[in-house]
Order: C-alpha cells, then sequence, then structure tokens
C-alpha cells in the first residue's frame, strides 16, 4: 500500500466537498475515478498533492502522515506528480527547461544529468524534437505531453492525473491517451479522474465512482461498467451510453 | 545685461533657439541631473519594489504553521503602510519632509537627496506593479511548481519572477519616464534638476515663456527617446516566445521555430 486516505473531509466554507472519504492505493495500481462535475474528484486529487488542504481524517504516504512534518510537505510532492487539465507548463521556459528545471532546482541533479533524462523522456512521449521550443509554440496535445514527461522526469513513486484530456480539441485526445496507457503498461501507480469511460475500462485495476463528496461505488472496470450496483452509478453510465 | 536682452529675437523659435545656444552648458547640466535622478531613483526603486512585492504576494496556506500566518498578515500590514503613505502624499511635499529630516545629510548632497526621494517614491509604485505582475499570472503556474516540489522561495524565483517581471516590463518602463518628468518638483529643496536650472536661466534674461519652451523641448526629448528606446527592449523581449492568443490547432509559427532550430 502506498497511499491511505482515512474518512478525508474538506469543505469550501459550508459547501462540503468530500464527505468522509477513504481509500487505500497499491503499489503498481491504476485507478480511475469517474463522477459528474462537483462530484468532488478532482478535489480528492487536489488533496492527495496538498494542493488543497482538507479539514480533517488523514492521508498516509508510505506509512507517514503527509503532514507530519511541514518541511517535508514539498519532497512528498516531488514524489506525487501531478497532471492538469490545463497543462500549467511554465510558458517562459523552453520544452527542455521544463523538464530539468525541478531536477535541478529541487531534486539538485546537474545539469548534464538533467538534460539526459528530459531527452529520453521527451523521446518517449514523441517530442524530443521540439526539446528547444518555446512552450507557447506547441498545440494542446503537444504541451500535456510535454507536462506529463515533466512530472516523469521528477521520477514521482505516483501519477495523479486530473482531467487530462478534457481542455484538448477531440483529434489531440488520443496522443495523450497513448501515453497514459503506455505508462500504465510499466505498472506505475497512478490515479486517474476522467471522463473517457472506454480509456478507464481499458487501463484501470480499479474504477471508483464518485457521487456528492462520496465514493458510491467501486470495482474492477468490468464490475462497475457492466454490472453496477448502485442506482447512481446506473443513470451516470446511462447518460454517458446515450451521449 | 541690456545688450543681451535687446539681441533676442522677439519669436518664440528664434528667441529659444538663441536661448538654448547661449545657456546650452546650464541646461545640458540640469538634463544630465534630471537622468541620473531619475535613471538612479527607477532602478533604486525597482529593487525595494521589488523586496516589497515579493512579500506582499507571498502565499501562506492552510498547513503553514499559525506563526507563518501571524508573520505574513503583519508584513503585509507594514509594507501596505509604506505603499500608502508614498502613493497617497504628492512627492514635492515627501521632497520637502525627508530633506528636512535628514537635513545634516542631505545639506551638502542635494543629488543624493534627489536620488534617495524619488528611490523611495518609485519603491511604493512598484511594489504594486510588482505585486500585480505576480497576481496576474495563472495561478496553475504557482500550483505546477509546488507540485514538482519547489518551495515557496523557489516557485517565486524560478517560476513567477521571470514571468511576473516580463509582463510587468511596460509598467515598470513607464515609471521611469515618469520620473524623469517628476523629477522636476526636486526643484523645491534646490536640487539643480532641469527645471531648477530653467529657472536660473529665466531669471537671469527675463523671459519665461521662450525658456520654458526650450525645457519643455529637453524634456519632451528626453521622454520620447526613452520611450523608444523601452518599446525596443519589449519587442527584444517578445522574441523569446509566441505570446499572441493561442489555439490548440498547431501555429504556423511552430514551423518557422523548428525551421531556425536546425539552421542554428
Amino acid at each position: 500500500m502506498i497511499i491511505q486516505i482515512d474518512h478525508l473531509v474538506k469543505r469550501f466554507g459550508q459547501n462540503e466537498v468530500l464527505k468522509d472519504v477513504s481509500l487505500s492505493v497499491n503499489k503498481g495500481e491504476v485507478i480511475s475515478i469517474i463522477g459528474s462535475s462537483g462530484s468532488g474528484k478532482s478535489t480528492l486529487l487536489r488533496c492527495i498533492n496538498l494542493l488543497e488542504s482538507y479539514q480533517s481524517g488523514s492521508i498516509q504516504f508510505e506509512g507517514r502522515d503527509i503532514l507530519s512534518s511541514i518541511k517535508g510537505i514539498n519532497s512528498y510532492r516531488a514524489q506525487v506528480g501531478m497532471i492538469f487539465q490545463s497543462f500549467n507548463l511554465f510558458s517562459h521556459l523552453s520544452v527542455l527547461e521544463n523538464c530539468v528545471i525541478g531536477q535541478m532546482k529541487v531534486l539538485k541533479k546537474s545539469r548534464a544529468q538533467s538534460e539526459k533524462l528530459a531527452l529520453e523522456t521527451l523521446e518517449k512521449v514523441g517530442l524530443s524534437q521540439f526539446a528547444k521550443t518555446s512552450v507557447m509554440t506547441l498545440s494542446g496535445g503537444q504541451k500535456q505531453r510535454v507536462a506529463i514527461a515533466r512530472t516523469l522526469c521528477m521520477e514521482p513513486k505516483v501519477l495523479l492525473f486530473d482531467e487530462p484530456t478534457s481542455a484538448l480539441d477531440p483529434e489531440m485526445v488520443g496522443e495523450v491517451l497513448n501515453v497514459i496507457k503506455s505508462l500504465a503498461h510499466e505498472h506505475r501507480t497512478m490515479i486517474i479522474v476522467t471522463h473517457e469511460m472506454s480509456f478507464a475500462k481499458e487501463v484501470s485495476d480499479r474504477v471508483l465512482f464518485m457521487d456528492k463528496g462520496i465514493i458510491l461505488e467501486e470495482g474492477t472496470p468490468d464490475q462497475l461498467f457492466n454490472h453496477p450496483k448502485e442506482e447512481r452509478t446506473k443513470e451516470f453510465l446511462a447518460r454517458f451510453r446515450t451521449q | 545685461m541690456i545688450t543681451i536682452l535687446s539681441k533676442i529675437p522677439s519669436d518664440l523659435w528664434g528667441a529659444s533657439a538663441y536661448i538654448f545656444s547661449k545657456y546650452a552648458p546650464l541646461f545640458y547640466f540640469g538634463a544630465r541631473n534630471t537622468l541620473i535622478i531619475a535613471l538612479s531613483g527607477t532602478i533604486i526603486g525597482l529593487i525595494i519594489g521589488l523586496g516589497i512585492g515579493i512579500l506582499r504576494a507571498l502565499p501562506v496556506y492552510d498547513y503553514d504553521s499559525k506563526l507563518k500566518h501571524s508573520i505574513v498578515k503583519s508584513v503585509r500590514f507594514i509594507t501596505s503602510i509604506y505603499v500608502e503613505v508614498f502613493r497617497g502624499t504628492p512627492m514635492m511635499v515627501q521632497a520637502v519632509f525627508i530633506y528636512n529630516v535628514f537635513l545634516p545629510v542631505f545639506k551638502n548632497a542635494k543629488l543624493f537627496a534627489g536620488i534617495v526621494i524619488v528611490s523611495i517614491n518609485t519603491g511604493a509604485y512598484m511594489a504594486e506593479i510588482i505585486r500585480a505582475g505576480i497576481q496576474s499570472l495563472d495561478k496553475g503556474q504557482n500550483e505546477a511548481a509546488r507540485s514538482i516540489g519547489m518551495n515557496n522561495f523557489q516557485t517565486m524565483l524560478f517560476i513567477i519572477l521571470p514571468q511576473a517581471i516580463k509582463n510587468a516590463f511596460p509598467a515598470i518602463g513607464n515609471e521611469f519616464v515618469v520620473n524623469i518628468k517628476d523629477t522636476s518638483v526636486l526643484n523645491v529643496i534646490g536640487v539643480t534638476e532641469l527645471f531648477f536650472q530653467s529657472t536660473t536661466v529665466a531669471g537671469i534674461i527675463y523671459r519665461f515663456s521662450d525658456t520654458f519652451f526650450v525645457t519643455a523641448l529637453i524634456y519632451l526629448f528626453l521622454t520620447y527617446s526613452t520611450t523608444l528606446v523601452l518599446k525596443y527592449i519589449e519587442h527584444k523581449m517578445n522574441l523569446g516566445g509566441f505570446d499572441g492568443p493561442q489555439s490548440q490547432t498547431t501555429p504556423l509559427i511552430k514551423a518557422h521555430y523548428v525551421e531556425k532550430e536546425k539552421t542554428s
């Protein structure tokens, strides 16, 4: 078990976004989280990476509470990579520098070492020919692949994907999903918040359905997509099929 | 004296040309001091503004300690007093006040006094410019930097500031242009800048409109050429990347970029 979430509660003012969420993530497991917007999927992911604080409950990473040391938060974050819906590439840096800066400043690696890994990783996402390019000139799909490469360069133990294809034009979704699929085949630990149902079905070991701040149902892709138990899950999936 | 006065042409352009050629060294000396004060005041003001602006924009998160929360709160309060006081009062008043408070130091160092006053005043404006530049950035930049493990200091230094300063550059440059003009208020404490020198010239020949027409032209020359230089730098800075509206379909400029990389 790499991440253990216990009774997590998150409120924005009066609005309770996460109500008592518990979840264990095993090493090498690929988990997809589905659910309608406002169900708390993204908030859960952002809590795991501490981009949001939470009011009660706990999150343990490799057996240690992630809040046990304020100083440890940054090194914890370096081990838990996050890929954002809106890419959030560092727009003043080139593609290569986006992948290098974290390695040099956070992991304190040499420039030569950092560039080597960065180029290898960019090769993997099919963008090494753009290494020296400014990120502003890339297409959305390319930007998201750079963002994935930037995160991979930190050699994180867990990858969090926050709707990685929601901001993309339809014809660019495929290239990004293919990269994520290849990562899933490497048995990396990943939590993916997504609206791409067939993708979730294909790559996940486990699928969670979130509704109104709780994990309403979870199971293997086959259980959840083909034999959902809860009424809400059926409704949600039916809406997707008719679309 | 009478002979000089009788030699001045009666039309505005003629008189101005005469005054300028006759008193060029005085105007030159004033313009030089004006530029020295404006330039050093802007640079020192920018340094002050960077410090204060960063302090004011420093983020604090729920999981940070209570102590850190209260430190950040008091820093914001104290810096806001500085910013509001110096933005909310005329520089002329600040000049007279500061000059007289530190009279023993400034009495024989008026140029220095001028630089100090303009720096402090500019620092307050720069702090707001830098803070606005930082806060105008997408919060995703901050989140992405933190998510790869950067601490607040690294995030600010390597991710936020380079972009904030670039965005704020036009406003920073504008402060320099404003300072070239606003140093004229320093004549109240007797700094020998361009306005002070003009008063001296006008006093010698009793021709105020003609003299100050020359003065206006010199100020205009200084500000306009500064503006051109700043525009040029801005243009150069924007070549680093394409900043225009983005579409998700690959823009043409990319092809251009790849070509350029290959040839270099």
